[in-house]
């Protein structure tokens, strides 16, 4: 990655002189071990940039995993829950993989660059599992996340912006499609793929190119106000499109260390990811034992009454105290109050008046409130423009 | 409709035992088996003109009387011999003698007897609350139901009626070694490196090893399982095999020898059957594997058939194994210093000091030959003259430490084994070179390859508590029943573990009729 000046202990990104040189507010975090903006200047700004320009979030701590040889569609079918086959070339899946177990070990995007050519994008360092799960297969990985930055360009002016750049006929792509491109002589992929529930694209390219496509990015979306974001941004995002994040929503299976505290997909709502037609797959036993038997959680979306986000609240029903909450947000498109929670069952279901019991401070003062919820179906913000082709002009 | 109800691979003892159960209850079984005998690690091969030797096991301690009575194996003429006694043989000729509970000869005073009988009682004891456990299914600790709870309070209460001495001793010894265990116990060198000799038979580990406690237990067992002591079998361990293979057949069921397993088929999701080396393919509700957890899942249904957790499990169990075997055709009846012709027929060990035992394990650990080695000999001809011309007989040794795969290599290897292991046995019998007319040596990759064993080890799978009871094979798959739908474990792989008992083979039997897994 980029050249540092001197030993730090988090490393930093190949877009990392552009980033600092832009985080006015210079508030930084850690995400899994990279130094990356909590915000560039202000939250609230760099959340409407996704919503209502374009913004971009530099998302190359990713972890990326390239996937080749005779079996690696076997292997990856394997692997993760749904069925790897329905990927085409050129396209990418949301999949999940669980251990034996059927617990979840992470989420992340499979994409199918040729006919046994894949790459993992996750978001949890995966080499130990991944490399246990090589045995009996002729397929080789290769761990790709330094030789692959990438930046989210997410919002309605995105498509604009990065045909300005050069992606020719990018309108066209399909929403989890992939086009080539080449930048500087360099190869540059784009997938239309996103963590905001809007019309939104990834980029990928070598680090060699990093800084030079960021530079052209934002001369080229000046007019189209593109902005940099920060995680905080992303993380209202995601929340208010209805996205799940390991380490927050859910705990990866591999680093758990207490009993009880890993999830299975029925119990954060990813059933629809788990294709029990197919005959092998990790966690398939337990998973349909589950299935038979129950299980003990389920995800609830919440509407929650009130402007106070439900930040670690206990969910109430009467005086039983049968959940809690792992992420939630006041989101400011769809104008409500969001929480995701864990609810015991058989509590939980589309429909059910729930309680939160929410903290909050003013000026050291600190305020009780039993907020009543509501378990919604779906997320709070849908935008059509994520699904139409030709992506829509602005 | 399948062909059969169970297709069990292996006719080795615990094949054939879990086959006469099942058949006996009116099952329709298959064993398959690419060795053209029965038996499995029960067999006797002629190993130069005129002189055959039981090539695998060789003494008969641990077989369990349960199944003798079930099989009505009493009927079938096969022989035993009287209970041998085990002499540690002494450089200096002043000899070790174990018979019982009595121990006599290199120095041994009235001090070491008491010590000894104390011992006994004490192991004894263990042994007691583990042949328990060993004669039903192990119970699980979690997800358990009634008839674990009901195993699990057997225990405990067994664990109870010892006492709270027993039960300390128990507590602290149980994941210890038997070097420590021994010189709390014995001043006498010679009484410790007999009794750990006992330790680390068949396996992979010296006397300072952890576990060594545990497989001694484990060894001990069989003074409740066998109640027969260490006995020789006529003709060879063959004649087991062959006796088991008349048992099966007898209750109805199939036996094709000389017919190796090519693969386990899985359809679907479960195993249905498996495909001979002739390409044939046998059906099956459940195929049941008496051949080591290795075998069975890496080799004979493949890690891309399992869940990857699985495949890691495997990956992990632990097979290696430091146990040759050493076949000598001699001319005439060898000469042991200080042993009269009438001793030649007992059990012989030539066990160095634990020390000794110890340092002789070092360079197998680096895949180097040792320069010190254990034998426990059987010179089976004395009582048994029809497995040698006239006059002639053959030596039978188990031998540690021998490494799998030395550096050397084993066409340069085996040689300079040999006439080490022959320079060895001439202290103690001089002159025995001499009368070698042929001799064989059979290293831990042989047995792999002529008992279709991994890692050479008999046990099929080390023989560690990590690896025992209610963790044996491997989490997952235990009880019998393993991981993959339709899969059985009927071998030393499962519980209880290895050796010549046939327990694994009658509990897995017993607990699929329970199941109603063939129903």
């Amino acid at each position: 990655m980029s050249d540092i000046s001197r030993d730090t202990m988090l490393l930093t990104t190949p877009f990392h002189s552009r980033v600092e040189a832009m985080c006015d507010l210079n508030d930084w975090g850690n995400w899994m071990g990279y130094t990356t903006p909590n915000a560039y200047f202000d939250v609230e700004l760099e959340y409407f940039a996704i919503r209502s320009t374009t913004g971009v979030f530099d998302l190359s701590p990713m972890n990326k995993y390239r996937v080749t040889g005779p079996d690696a569609q076997r292997y990856l079918d394997r692997l993760i829950t749904r069925d790897v086959t329905k990927i085409g070339v050129n396209r990418v899946g949301y999949a999940i993989w669980c251990d034996d177990n059927g617990q979840v070990i992470d989420d992340g995007t499979i994409f199918r660059l040729d006919d046994q050519d894949y790459r993992i994008c996750s978001y949890q360092r995966a080499d130990d599992w991944l490399a246990w799960n090589t045995l009996g297969f002729d397929v080789t990985i290769e761990n790709e996340s330094e030789a692959v930055a990438g930046l989210a360009i997410q919002g309605p002016t995105s498509c604009t912006v990065l045909t300005l750049l050069g992606c020719t006929d990018l309108n066209q792509l399909k929403p989890f499609g992939i086009a080539h491109y080449t930048f500087e002589g360099r190869p540059l992929m784009v997938s239309r793929t996103g963590f905001t529930g809007d019309l939104g694209y990834e980029v990928w390219i070598p680090p060699e190119s990093a800084e030079a496509l960021w530079d052209q990015l934002f001369e080229l979306g000046r007019d189209y106000l593109i902005k940099p974001i920060g995680s905080h941004a992303l993380e209202l995002a995601r929340i208010e499109a209805g996205f799940l994040q390991a380490n927050v929503d859910f705990m990866p299976a591999e680093e758990i260390v207490r009993v009880g505290r890993s999830r299975s997909p029925f119990e954060l709502g990813l059933e629809w990811l788990v294709d029990f037609n197919k005959p092998l797959f990790n966690g398939r036993s337990a998973l349909l034992k589950e299935r038979a038997k129950g299980s003990r959680y389920r995800f609830a979306m919440l509407d929650v009454e009130g402007n106070k986000p439900a930040e670690h609240s206990f969910i109430l029903k009467g005086d039983q105290q049968v959940g809690t909450v792992t992420s939630a947000a006041w989101c400011p498109t769809a104008k409500a109050n969001i929480a995701y929670a864990q609810i015991e069952m058989p509590h939980g279901a589309v429909g059910d008046q729930l309680v939160a019991e929410i903290y909050y401070q003013r000026e050291l003062h600190w305020t009780r409130l039993l907020a009543p919820c509501k378990v919604i179906d779906a997320p709070i913000f849908k935008s059509p423009k994520r699904w139409q082709t030709p992506a829509p002009p602005h | 409709m399948t062909d059969y109800d169970a297709v069990i691979i292996g006719a080795g003892h615990n094949g054939l035992i879990c086959a006469s159960y099942l058949a006996k209850a009116g099952k329709k079984v298959l064993v398959v088996d690419g060795r053209a005998e029965p038996g499995g690690c029960a067999s006797t091969r002629e190993f130069a003109p005129g002189f055959s030797v039981s090539d695998c096991a060789q003494w008969l301690s641990q077989f369990d009387q349960s199944i003798v009575k079930d099989l009505d194996l009493g009927g079938t003429g096969l022989k035993l011999s009287e209970q041998k006694a085990t002499i540690s043989l002494q450089p200096d000729g002043d000899h070790l003698i174990l018979a019982g509970d009595t121990i006599s000869g290199a120095g041994i005073d009235s001090a070491d007897q008491a010590a000894y009988r104390d011992f006994k009682n004490m192991v004894r004891t263990f042994a007691k609350l583990m042949t328990t456990l060993y004669r039903g299914r192990p119970p699980k600790l979690v997800e358990q139901n009634w008839t674990d709870r009901l195993t699990l309070m057997k225990l405990g209460l067994g664990l109870k009626l010892m006492g709270r001495e027993r039960l300390q001793d128990l507590m602290r010894i149980a994941l210890i070694n038997i070097y420590d265990v021994m010189n709390e116990h014995f001043s006498n060198a010679a009484l410790k490196s007999a009794i750990a000799l006992d330790a680390i038979t068949g396996t992979n580990m010296g006397p300072r090893s952890p576990n060594t406690v545990y497989s001694y237990l484990h060894r001990v067992t069989g003074e409740h399982l066998a109640q027969t002591g260490t006995t020789q079998v006529m003709g060879g361990m063959g004649a087991l095999g062959q006796c088991l293979a008349a048992a099966a057949e007898k209750r109805g069921a199939t036996l094709r020898l000389g017919s190796a397993v090519q693969a386990i088929v899985k359809t679907e999701d479960r195993v249905t059957g498996v495909t001979l080396a002739s390409g044939e393919t046998v059906s099956a509700k459940l195929v049941i594997s008496s051949a080591d957890p290795t075998t069975t899942f890496r080799d004979l249904l493949g890690y891309h058939q399992m869940e990857a957790g699985i495949a890691k499990r495997v990956e992990h169990y632990r097979t290696r194994s430091g146990t040759a075997k050493l076949h000598l055709a001699l001319s005439a009846l060898p000469a042991f210093n200080g042993l009269t012709a009438e001793q030649l027929k007992e059990r012989l060990v030539i066990a160095p000091s634990m020390d000794g035992m110890e340092t002789a394990l070092n360079p197998m650990k680096y895949r180097e030959l040792s320069q010190l080695h254990t034998f426990d000999i059987s010179i089976p001809t004395i009582e048994d003259a029809g497995l040698a011309p006239d006059g002639q007989h053959v030596l039978s040794a188990i031998v540690h430490y021998v490494p799998y795969a030395p550096d050397v290599g084993w066409e340069a290897g085996k040689p300079q084994l040999l006439r080490q292991l022959l320079s060895e046995l001439e202290a103690y019998a001089p002159g025995i070179g001499a009368q070698v007319s042929a001799s064989e040596l059979i290293v831990p990759s042989d047995l792999e390859a002529s008992h279709g064993m991994t890692g050479g080890n008999w046990h099929h799978g080390e023989l560690s508590i990590d690896q025992a009871l209610m963790m044996r094979p491997f989490p997952g798959s235990t009880q019998y029943a393993t991981a993959v739908d339709g899969l059985y474990l009927c071998g030393a792989g499962a519980h209880p573990g290895g050796s010549l008992q046939g327990l694994p083979g009658r509990n897995a039997a017993k607990e699929i009729l329970k199941r109603g897994a063939l129903s």
